[in-house]
């Protein structure tokens, strides 16, 4: 066609410029739709709470786990939150801290427990001593099958970090909306482990707590924010 | 295999009768004559050179015969992609149109050739039946070749001497359970030198694969499934596990690292991980091929509910084992 409208065919250039004309368009329709998509997702996506070291060397910190959210999207989806050094609890499961470092992490748990698929993800491992604080009181294991049951757990598995959250009497009044505080029932569990060297490691809950979804995994256990995220260790 | 400017239609519109068999035999043995020689360079540099450092190594028996195999595939299809690219370089060069000059189409030998033509069926017939027969051997040896067997393998290892261990695949990672070391369950898989493995592969959730890369070994992780497939293991080092099935969001993920270690680095490793994880194995249910998750699991009321409740081995973790804590 462009080849006979040079040839000076009146009919067929403007046929050619038209078609000119809606190649371009489509074109820049594609890439508008793509900046659009880009621009909602890193919108969409969970902020990243930046953690420093203290003047000892060390990182503090804090997460609450929580039974239901309470309100966005997705107000009965389980989740986690991390609290940041201002003190606010942010709705997010990526968080930064250096490498090498001692890293003590406080969790709140605010759901409530049950036995475990696979006890195995009752066993504290990775932590230093390999142990855990359950409201001040040391512990290796957590028998998911006496008391309250385990809720969640705090797991990076490529650092063989294993921790599980022991639960809330699912009878009482628990805290229902995030983010939480201490007047709902809640359990306090403290470790330490030191930071690997740089790189982005995954972290998640392997209680399967995605309720109404397969195998328990679905939902919030599968989507960034809630009960899985990333540890971004920085040089 | 005729000269088209000498034999083609144009040139020579007699036909067959004035092809010069001459040139044909010239080019013909030319042909194979180069073909020898870069056969004869290409395949010995393949397989002494390259071929111990293809993947996917040497570190157990099944993972040195998938090497081998790889190599053994390499040098009989060389040959072939030899002779296709120096047949199809000569034409180029040999029989190229020139400018002005006949069309170099048709001919007698173009409309077929029946010596060629048997030839190449006898010859790809030959490769392809042989390749039916070894890569059917080797997809079973050594003992079912690393592949998940099923329950029941069929081709087991000559070794009187296994150590089981239990692939657990759960979203989204692998465990590991030693039945012979008192039934722990770790996220570490250890394995001992010179000695054949059993790998027990099953899945508490979804379906996963269990692969080995390094071992050789590759197994899919079925719910409710013992997939058997075993290896032996024939030098120290790492290697790493991953997930070969897409299993949900964290299948990427999905990854460990393992280690060969010496028999007497395994049992020291073994001995100390049962004493550290004995107060979870008392909690663990008693060592069963398949587990079954049951209603009464995390939250409840989303699990397959349709199981035996607290059978005491088609159970995990649900039920307290006999003498649990």
């Amino acid at each position: 066609m462009v080849v006979s409208g040079r040839s000076g065919n009146g009919g067929l250039t403007m046929a050619s410029s038209a078609w000119k004309v809606t190649v371009t368009v489509i074109v820049f329709a594609v890439m508008a739709v793509g900046a659009v998509i880009l621009v909602i997702n890193l919108l969409g996506s969970p902020p990243t709470v930046n953690f420093t070291a203290d003047n000892s060397g060390q990182v503090n910190v804090t997460l609450q786990a929580v039974g239901s959210y309470g309100s966005g999207d997705h107000p009965t989806w389980v989740s986690y939150l991390v609290k940041s050094s201002d003190g606010q609890w942010v709705h997010t499961t990526v968080f930064q801290v250096p490498q090498h470092v001692r890293i003590n992490v406080t969790i709140y748990n605010y759901d409530s427990g049950s036995p475990l698929r696979n006890q195995q993800i009752g066993q504290v491992s990775g932590t230093n001593g390999n142990v855990a604080l359950l409201n001040g009181k040391a512990f290796r294991v957590i028998n998911s099958n006496n008391g309250n049951g385990v809720g969640h757990t705090f797991s990076i598995p490529s650092i063989g970090l294993n921790v599980p959250l022991y639960g809330n009497n699912g009878n009482a009044n628990l805290c229902a909306a995030a983010p939480c505080t201490f007047s709902s029932p809640h359990q306090i569990e403290k470790f330490s482990f030191t930071s690997p060297g740089s790189g982005s490691y995954r972290w998640q809950c392997f209680v399967p707590c995605g309720l109404g979804y397969l195998f328990g995994n679905g939902g919030p256990m599968s989507t960034l924010g809630y009960m899985g995220g990333f540890m971004q260790v920085e040089a | 295999m005729s000269d088209p400017q000498t034999s083609g239609p144009a040139a020579t519109p007699a036909g067959p009768e004035t092809t010069t068999h001459g040139d044909e035999t010239h080019h013909w043995w030319r042909l194979i004559a180069i073909w020898v020689v870069l056969c004869a360079i290409g395949d010995p540099l393949f397989y002494f050179l390259a071929g111990p450092h293809i993947p996917p190594g040497t570190m157990t028996n099944t993972a040195q015969g998938a090497q081998f195999d790889f190599n053994v595939l390499f040098v009989i299809a060389l040959p072939v992609l030899l002779g296709v690219w120096i047949y199809m370089i000569y034409v180029f060069v040999m029989w190229r149109a020139s400018r002005g000059g006949p069309e170099p189409v048709g001919g007698p030998d173009a409309r077929g050739h029946l010596g060629i033509q048997v030839g190449w069926i006898v010859t790809t017939s030959v490769i392809v039946l042989f390749l039916a027969g070894f890569g059917t051997y080797e997809l079973v040896q050594p003992g079912g070749a690393g592949g998940g067997e099923g329950s029941n393998p069929i081709w087991t290892p000559t070794s009187k001497t296994v150590l089981p261990i239990q692939v657990i695949g759960q979203q989204w990672k692998f465990t590991y359970r030693y039945p012979t070391f008192g039934g722990f369950e770790t996220n570490e898989l250890v394995i001992p030198d010179n000695t054949t493995i059993q790998f027990n592969v099953t899945s508490l959730d979804v379906i996963h694969s269990f692969w080995a890369y390094q071992l050789g070994v590759k197994a899919d992780a079925n719910p409710d499934y013992n997939n058997v497939a075993y290896t032996t293991p024939q030098q120290l080092g790492t290697f790493i596990v991953r997930c070969s099935e897409l299993c949900g969001i964290w299948h990427g993920a999905m990854y460990n690292s393992g280690a060969v270690v010496t028999p007497q680095q395994f049992e020291a490793w073994a001995k100390l991980t049962a004493i550290r994880l004995r107060q979870n194995t008392k909690l663990l249910p008693a060592y069963a091929l398949t587990y079954t998750p049951d209603a009464n699991g995390a939250d409840g009321g989303y699990y397959p509910d349709n199981v035996d409740k607290y059978s005491g081995v088609e159970q995990y973790g649900a039920s307290q084992p006999k003498g649990g804590g």
